[in-house]
């Protein structure tokens, strides 16, 4: 995956609460794969009306924020389903980033391993910067992971804090498998242990298939 | 079905599944329930299933698939089978994960990327998760069900309320329900915002699980029941929430938005976006009540359904679909309804209680086992507009098709919903059903 470092770019404005990973990315694309079409399915319902014309009202189809590769949320960003393509989707339209006082658990998770940096940041300090950049449309936010600080025109730079194995990982574009099997050794013992103790996972095997 | 880019990966990496045996895969969200001779008609979904199919063949991993007669959703089989046990540790790909904590284990949600980590590891990388305690010390009026218990818990904390925490569900009020209730209870965790949800192994659990395919036996058993017996939190500890819910007067539940925190007792009616001061919080109450096509102060109750889903995994195991049976004998649906079971044990235990009858006689559809109308991928789905009393857990916009509205509640509520075509309290279904 493409390491993160720092990244300036227009910044969307999102400013429901609670925006969860169906409406990022609907159930019935699940079944699509992975190819020019994806960003398509991003936010799908929302861009397009059922007769597929664009909805103008969506703030992504606003021609100022159409270049976005920021989205600033709200609480909560990326709750529900543990739908990856919803992670996968974002990325392919461009986004590299997402700034919200708060995201689904398992969202921010598939957001590490896929190169996109979920900055968690206070929520009057992410409504300032809603505010900023719906005021200002095509206002630019800047991103610099090594120092965890967002910077945007005219308000002082913001720290944020991040997992320092999470930053590790999007710093390096790191392949968190790879690292993972470097401790194959320390797995194998493990397992020796635990299935020692824990037996019973694992010797019998259930009824007729 | 849905980690097919979990596989990919693997494949891209050249890596291997490290404990294949330590693996279940299933088919269920795209599965059709009904006429299954016809195999798949629609190519993508049969698609998704081949590949699951595939997958699991080329890495050796068990498969609960279609003409398996243990086949079923994905949070339904396993308990059912035994393999999900009191200290396990249960990566699922996907959300509703949760559903396994009833049992004491600890289970949640992971993604696709983390998914195959798992399987090329047998590891993930997890931070300590934050504790919250949700109390129930009372137990719940007879007619009030762990469905509504988890409606009422999430409009009071909210969907993000449970956010980066497990949850530990503890008292009287939790101890008194069955394993399948506290199932229902776990599965909803994450409409919570919480990605696990656990309840301490009792002597309920183990009855639960002692007999079942995969569970332990003889001597095995005596230790693995000594072990999962220690399983308790101590007393006096300390967690990072508590949230008490007195339930001893529990009404049923039923959302009216858009968010399974849109919720409310039936015997209330729609709010008013007017008497919400928070500007942003008014604004997505005006959008979901514009989408759900309600008006603030209609009651509930006068609210009319087009049609009826009674299944998923959060109440699509045998005793939801015995209260179901318990409304409608003897009843008839007036509006279009659907049985679909969690498992083709649940669907086989149902007939050989003689429910499916009862769900004919009353002329519900009898299907077979799949994820259907929860989700909308299989070809089960609302037409725009048409309004659907569902016992699945998300009532998203979109949810179970694009312009469907969702009102979400207990089994024996959609059956009082399907036998009157409106929301009905299913207290008062003998005065006016
Ligand atoms: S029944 Fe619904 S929530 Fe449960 S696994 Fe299937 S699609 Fe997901």
């Amino acid at each position: 995956m493409e390491p993160f470092t720092q990244l300036t770019a227009i910044a969307a404005p999102i400013e429901l609460r609670n925006v969860n990973t169906d409406m990022i990315f609907p159930a019935r694309f699940m079944r699509k794969p992975r190819d020019e079409a994806y960003p398509l399915y991003m936010f799908h319902d929302r861009r397009f009306r059922p007769d597929g014309t664009e909805d103008p009202n969506f703030v992504l189809n606003q021609p100022a924020y159409r270049d976005a590769r920021i989205i600033v949320g709200n609480a909560n960003f990326g709750c529900g389903s543990s739908r990856e393509p919803a992670v996968y989707a974002l990325h392919d339209y461009g986004f590299r980033a997402l700034i919200a006082p708060g995201f689904g658990d398992i969202f921010a998770a598939n957001c590490v391993k896929n190169g996109l940096l979920a900055v968690r940041l206070g929520d009057d300090d992410v409504a300032v910067l809603r505010a900023l950049v719906t005021e200002t449309p095509g206002t630019e936010i800047t991103i610099d992971l090594p120092s965890q600080t967002v910077s945007a025109p005219g308000i002082e730079p913001l720290t944020f804090e991040i997992d320092p194995f999470e930053k590790e990982c999007l710093v390096s574009g790191l392949d968190d498998i790879g690292v993972t099997l470097r401790g194959e050794d320390a797995i194998a013992a493990f397992e020796d242990s635990y299935r020692g103790d824990f037996d019973w996972l694992y010797g019998k095997r259930g009824g007729a298939a | 079905e849905n980690v097919f880019h979990a596989f990919d990966k693997l494949k891209r990496d050249g890596r291997a599944v490290r404990c294949p045996d330590q693996v279940f895969a299933f088919t269920d969200h795209y599965v059709p329930t009904r006429d299954r001779a016809n195999g798949i008609p629609d190519a993508e979904a049969r698609n998704m299933v081949e590949m699951m199919r595939r997958n699991a063949q080329e890495h050796g991993i068990t498969l609960f698939g279609l003409g398996d007669p243990r086949h079923g959703i994905l949070h339904i089989v396993p308990p059912e089978q035994g393999i999900t046990q009191p200290g396990a540790i249960i990566a699922g790909a996907d959300s509703h994960s949760s559903t396994h904590g009833a049992l004491g284990a600890f289970a949640f949600g992971v993604g696709a990327s983390e998914v195959a980590h798992v399987l090329a590891t047998q590891t993930l990388w997890r931070r300590r998760p934050r504790t919250m305690r949700i109390d129930v010390p009372d137990a719940l009026p007879p007619d009030a069900t762990a469905k509504d218990l988890i409606l009422a818990i999430i409009g009071h904390i909210g969907v993000g309320g449970g956010t980066g925490h497990v949850i530990e569900y503890t008292g009287a009020g939790i101890a008194a329900l069955s394993v399948e209730a506290r199932m229902t209870l776990c599965n909803m965790s994450i409409e919570a915002g919480a990605r696990a949800g656990l309840v301490a192994p009792d002597e309920a659990t183990l009855a639960y699980i002692k007999g079942r395919p995969y569970a332990p036996t003889g001597e095995a058993w005596d230790r693995a029941a000594a072990f999962w017996r220690t399983l308790v939190t101590d007393d006096g500890a300390s967690f990072d929430r508590e949230v008490t819910i007195n339930a001893g007067d529990l009404a049923p539940m039923v959302t009216w938005g858009t968010s399974p925190e849109d919720v409310l007792p039936i015997t209330d009616v729609v709010p008013d976006p007017a008497d919400e001061p928070d500007a942003g919080r008014r604004e997505k109450m005006e959008r979901a009540l514009g989408y759900m096509a309600l008006t603030p102060g209609t009651k509930l109750t006068d609210i009319a359904i087009d049609r009826v889903f009674i299944g998923s995994c959060t109440n699509g195991r045998i005793e939801d679909l015995r209260a179901v049976a318990g409304v409608v004998k003897g009843r008839a649906a007036r509006v279009a309804a659907m049985i679909v079971p969690g498992s083709a044990l649940v669907k086989a235990q149902a007939e050989a209680e003689g429910l499916d009858a009862i769900f004919r006689d009353a002329g519900f559809e009898w299907r077979d086992a799949g994820c259907s109308m929860c989700v909308a991928t299989n070809g089960d789905m609302l037409e725009p507009g048409e309004r659907c009393a569902s016992t699945s857990n998300r009532n998203f916009e979109g949810r179970q098709g694009r312009g469907g509205r969702t009102h979400l509640l207990s089994p024996a509520m959609a059956a009082a919903a399907a036998i009157t075509g409106r929301l009905t309290d299913v207290r008062k279904l003998g005065e006016t059903g």
